[in-house]
């Protein structure tokens, strides 16, 4: 091992999280970590920001996973009610991060990643298909896996395992009308 | 002649604003899935295509949030259920990290052996179905007659061929068995030839060649920025595979090597996919090798396997334990926090979000679909090129819907 090296750093987020404070300063986001997540929780204005520089400056070039998570009703739960999750990898050093960015009703909403990854258009879609988080940006923000005509959220909270009937109301077409 | 009436200047302007449009799927022999694309065609040049997805939504995340730890791997199951152990190796993967717990050496070996049966599965089906797309039918019979004796490996192992649910919270639903080790003895027997047989059918295939070879390309830069992982990122030159840079279970003392190319047309998927199928195989024969003795659940005092009949009637401790799990309102404790954890799966990353709320069910699961982010790119690699290939740039990224819509 040449002396240039540098210390095998106990924490493999140093590197990054050094240049987050230099680059954005104090107060951007807030740090958890549970096993071997490290979880960057950003307000929504300063969300675009976060990830450029993730990208730009620390090398996260891989936007690996896109989701959200409806709170509604979770144990001990103080903060907004809706959460979106980017998990960021930077492919050189194996690192991985999450970033969170919390949101509320009424019309919660985003800035788009799409810009910066255009791997997020559809995972965007998604959530807003079944969350109803509207991104900002977004160029195709249509619903993906529900049909257009759906009314509801399915995946929040409040809405019912078993539906609210859709499936028994569907219009059914005979073999001639079609 | 026609050649004089295409010269009329007015003529020839509308034909070339004679773009049509074409519906394809969702019931369509060459998607093998419930996909539809909505193509839009010049002559017979695709310029766009639109998918439309979400024919068989069937709301696994939801039905994650009303399931148990357990129960949920019967429908983690079905999403890839071309490769069903590799979903249930990645939903305990995750819950596991969940609940901090570490396995037993025994039943890292085996989950590392099902996954990989299971990435030989797979890429069996998506290389011989993209030659039977392309017209070279008999590779597929030669492949599709190895998985069956894959099926036989599921079968002797948990008593169901298609959706095994093998893996529990802290270990496995059986041990392996001497019967079981026979079978899988077996399809590394049979693999080498079925490989070699594949081999001389496709490789120099001159019809099928033609119709992979620098089709659908995409480009390193490209695969990054849409978040391609798995083998259609390692075949446009992405060389990462999280058995490598993010290892789990026993990978890292396994000796494989991870193909990659560089062009990233369909060709370079097929191949990287024929590689890793032996690459798959030798894993198999070391971690069969390798296999320890000793228990495949985490010891009963841990609280989270349900303890065998053996010991629930023999024993207070196993009594009390299997009590505890199998009553409602009871069960292990879960951390009120939330992770990401992903494997390797044979189409990609196959990720989840697991929120828990301390309860006995996840708050929400969220899966990272391989398929999902690979078929956001198709309308990229299409563009420019033939309707003809929309079946070969499909079955290079093995799509599957119920992974797809989930």
């Amino acid at each position: 091992m040449s002396f240039l090296e540098e210390e095998p750093s106990a924490d493999p987020h140093a590197r990054t999280l050094a240049t987050l404070a230099r680059v954005l300063g104090e107060g951007v986001f807030t740090i958890s970590r549970f096993r071997d997540n490290l979880r960057l929780f950003v307000p929504p204005a300063r969300l675009t920001e976060l990830l450029s520089v993730l990208r730009d400056r620390c090398g996260f070039n891989m936007l690996a996973e896109l989701g959200g998570t409806d709170y509604l009703g979770y144990p001990g739960r103080t903060r907004a009610r809706f959460e979106v999750h980017y998990v960021l990898r930077n492919l050189a050093t194996s690192e991985r991060l999450v970033v969170k960015a919390g949101v509320d009703d009424p019309d919660p909403s985003l800035p788009s990643a799409v810009p910066l990854w255009p791997g997020a258009d559809w995972m965007e879609r998604e959530v807003f298909d079944l969350f109803g988080i509207r991104f900002l940006g977004h160029p195709d923000l249509r619903r993906i896996l529900m049909p257009e005509e759906f009314a509801a959220y399915p995946l929040r909270k409040d809405y019912p395992l078993r539906g609210r009937g859709e499936r028994h109301n569907f219009p059914r077409l005979s073999r001639g009308e079609s | 002649m026609s050649t004089e009436i295409l010269d009329e200047p007015e003529l020839e302007t509308q034909a070339r604003q004679a773009t049509w449009t074409l519906n394809f799927g969702p019931q369509h022999p060459a998607t093998h899935t419930t996909l539809r694309l909505i193509l839009e065609l010049d002559g017979e040049r695709v310029l766009k295509a639109t998918p439309d997805i979400g024919y068989l939504h069937s709301g696994f995340e939801k039905l994650g949030e009303h399931l148990s730890f357990n129960q949920y791997v019967t429908i983690a199951d079905r999403k890839n259920y071309i490769s069903p152990p590799m979903n249930e190796v990645a939903w305990h993967h995750a819950v596991e990290k969940l609940l901090g717990i570490e396995l037993t050496p025994r039943c890292q070996y085996i989950r590392v052996i099902i996954s990989e049966l299971a990435r030989i599965s797979d890429h069996l089906l998506c290389t011989g179905a993209a030659a039977l797309d392309l017209g070279a039918f008999t590779a597929f019979l030669y492949a599709f007659n190895l998985r069956e004796l894959i099926y036989d490996v599921y079968e002797e192992m948990s008593g169901y061929r298609f959706h095994p649910g093998y893996t529990r919270v802290g270990g496995l639903l059986y041990d392996f068995n001497d019967r079981v080790l026979s079978r899988i003895h077996s399809v590394l027997a049979s693999f080498p030839r079925v490989y070699s047989d594949m081999e001389k059918l496709l490789f120099r295939n001159r019809i099928f060649l033609d119709r992979v070879r620098g089709i659908g390309v995409l480009s390193k830069a490209d695969a990054i920025a849409c978040s391609c992982s798995g083998p259609i990122a390692r075949a446009s030159g992405v060389t990462y595979d999280l058995r490598k840079d993010e290892p789990y279970l026993v990978y890292p003392e396994l000796d494989f090597t991870v193909p990659y190319s560089e062009e990233g047309d369909c060709w370079a998927r097929f191949m990287v996919r024929m590689e890793e199928m032996r690459q798959s195989h030798r894993i198999i024969r070391q971690a069969v090798e390798a296999l320890p003795d000793g228990p495949v659940n985490v010891p009963i005092a841990e609280k989270f396997p349900l303890p065998d009949k053996l010991t629930t009637y023999n024993s207070m401790e196993g009594l009390i334990q299997h009590f505890e799990l199998i009553m409602p309102n009871r069960g292990f404790e879960t951390p009120r926090d939330e992770l990401y954890a992903a494997v390797e799966a044979p189409n990609g990353e196959l990720g989840y979000y697991l929120v828990a709320d301390g309860s006995q069910t996840a708050w929400r699961v969220r899966t990272r679909p391989p398929s999902f982010i690979h078929f956001a790119v198709f309308p990229r690699m299409i563009q420019g090129h033939l309707l003809a290939d929309v079946v070969a740039v499909l079955g290079s990224l093995n799509i599957i819907a119920a992974e797809l819509d989930r």
